[in-house]
C-alpha cells in the first residue's frame, strides 16, 4: 500500500518535472499517467499491490473534485449576471458532445466489425 | 452561545474541520445517491458541493480557509490521475482494436462540444470574455485554464465552468446514452470522458473497467486535441 502510493507519486513527480523541463502543454499528472502506462507495457503488467491501491483510489475519484467544486463560491456574481446563458450553453453543448461521441463510436465500431468479419 | 462561537472559531483555524466536513458531505451525498437507486439529480459531487457552499455562506467562511483543509483531498487527484494508467493498460487490446473508430469519434465529439458552447453562448448574447471562458470547458481543468488564458477568457471562471460541465455530463450522460441506445461500454466511456473529463471518467469507472479506460483515454486525448486546436479555431472564428 505504502509502496504503491509512493510509486504513483513518483510517476506524478516525473510527469511534473518533464512538463516543466520540456514546457509541455499537458498537466503533470496526465504525463505521469502516460509514463506509468509505458512502464506497464515494458514490465508486462501491474504488481498486485499497485493494482489494488489504484482501484481503491479510483473508486473515490468523484470525492476528489469536491474541493475545487466548492470554488463556485468565488464566482457567484458572474453566475448571477449571466448564469442563464452559461447554464444553457453548458447543458446543451455537453449533452451534444456526449450524444455525438457515443453514437459516432457505436457506428464506427459496427462498421469496422463488418469489415473485419469478411476476412 | 458564546461558547459555541468560541469553539467554532478555534476549530475553523485548523484544517481538520473543513477536511472532515468535506468527507462527511461527500458521504452524505453518496449515501443519498445510492439510496435513491442512482437518481441523476442526486449526483454525489453536486450534493456535496451544495452542502459545503451552504455551510461556507452560513458561517461566513472564505474559500481560502475552507481549502486549507480540503486541499488534502484535492491533492489526491494527482496520484489518482496517474493510477488511470492501470485500467488503460488492462484494456490495451480493446483500445488497439478500436483505435480508428475511437480517434474519429473523439475528434467529432470534441469539435461538437466546443463549437456548440461557443455558438450558443454567442447567440444568447454573452460577452467575448464569457464565451472564451466557456469554449475549453470539456477538458481537464489544468489544460482548460491554460487555453482560456490564451484566447482571452478568465481562467478561474473557466475552472468553475469545467466543473459544472463535468457534473452535468456525469448526471445526465448515462441516461442520455441509454436513451440513444448506446449500449457498448467503450462508446459510453469515450463519450463521458470526451465531454466531461475527470468527473465523467469518475462516473464511467462506476459503469465498468472498460468504460473507465476508454473515458480516461478520451479525457487525455481531448485535452491534447483542445490545447492544440482550439486557439487556432478561435483565431479563425473571431
Amino acid at each position: 500500500m505504502l509502496w504503491a502510493l509512493t510509486a504513483l507519486l513518483a510517476f506524478q513527480l516525473a510527469g511534473e518535472a518533464l512538463v516543466a523541463w520540456l514546457q509541455l502543454p499537458a498537466p503533470g499528472p496526465v504525463v505521469g499517467m502516460a509514463l506509468l502506462f509505458i512502464a506497464l507495457i515494458i514490465r508486462g503488467g501491474a504488481p498486485k499491490a499497485l493494482a489494488e491501491t489504484s482501484r481503491g483510489l479510483l473508486s473515490h475519484l468523484s470525492l476528489m473534485f469536491v474541493p475545487a467544486g466548492v470554488g463556485v463560491t468565488l464566482h457567484l456574481t458572474v453566475l448571477a449576471d449571466s448564469g442563464a446563458v452559461i447554464g444553457v450553453a453548458l447543458f446543451v453543448s455537453t449533452l451534444a458532445a456526449i450524444a455525438v461521441t457515443g453514437l459516432a463510436m457505436t457506428w464506427a465500431m459496427r462498421l469496422s466489425k463488418r469489415k473485419g468479419g469478411q476476412e | 452561545m458564546s461558547d459555541f462561537t468560541e469553539i467554532w472559531v478555534y476549530l475553523s483555524s485548523s484544517p481538520l474541520l473543513h477536511l472532515t466536513l468535506t468527507l462527511i458531505a461527500y458521504q452524505i451525498g453518496d449515501w443519498a445517491y445510492k439510496r435513491s437507486g442512482g437518481l441523476a439529480v442526486l449526483n454525489p459531487v453536486l450534493l456535496a458541493v451544495a452542502m459545503l457552499v451552504a455551510v461556507l455562506l452560513i458561517t461566513d467562511t472564505d474559500y481560502g480557509t475552507f481549502f486549507e483543509g480540503a486541499k488534502f483531498v484535492h491533492f489526491l487527484l494527482g496520484p489518482a490521475t496517474v493510477a488511470l494508467a492501470i485500467p488503460l493498460y488492462n484494456q490495451l487490446e480493446q483500445v488497439k482494436r478500436s483505435l480508428p473508430a475511437l480517434l474519429s469519434s473523439l475528434a467529432l465529439g470534441s469539435a461538437t462540444g466546443a463549437l456548440a458552447a461557443i455558438g450558443i453562448a454567442w447567440a444568447l448574447g454573452a460577452g467575448p470574455t464569457v464565451v472564451a471562458s466557456i469554449a475549453p470547458k470539456s477538458v481537464t481543468v489544468a489544460i482548460a485554464m491554460g487555453v482560456s488564458a490564451e484566447i482571452g477568457g478568465l481562467p478561474s471562471l473557466t475552472a468553475m465552468l469545467v466543473l459544472l460541465t463535468g457534473i452535468t455530463g456525469a448526471m445526465f450522460g448515462p441516461a442520455l446514452l441509454h436513451l440513444l441506445c448506446v449500449r457498448d461500454s467503450r462508446a459510453k466511456g469515450l463519450a463521458l470522458g470526451a465531454a466531461s473529463h475527470g468527473i465523467g471518467t469518475a462516473r464511467a469507472v462506476q459503469i465498468d473497467e472498460t468504460a473507465g479506460a476508454f473515458s480516461g483515454i478520451a479525457m487525455g486525448l481531448n485535452g491534447l486535441l483542445t490545447a492544440a486546436m482550439l486557439p487556432l479555431i478561435w483565431r479563425w472564428l473571431f
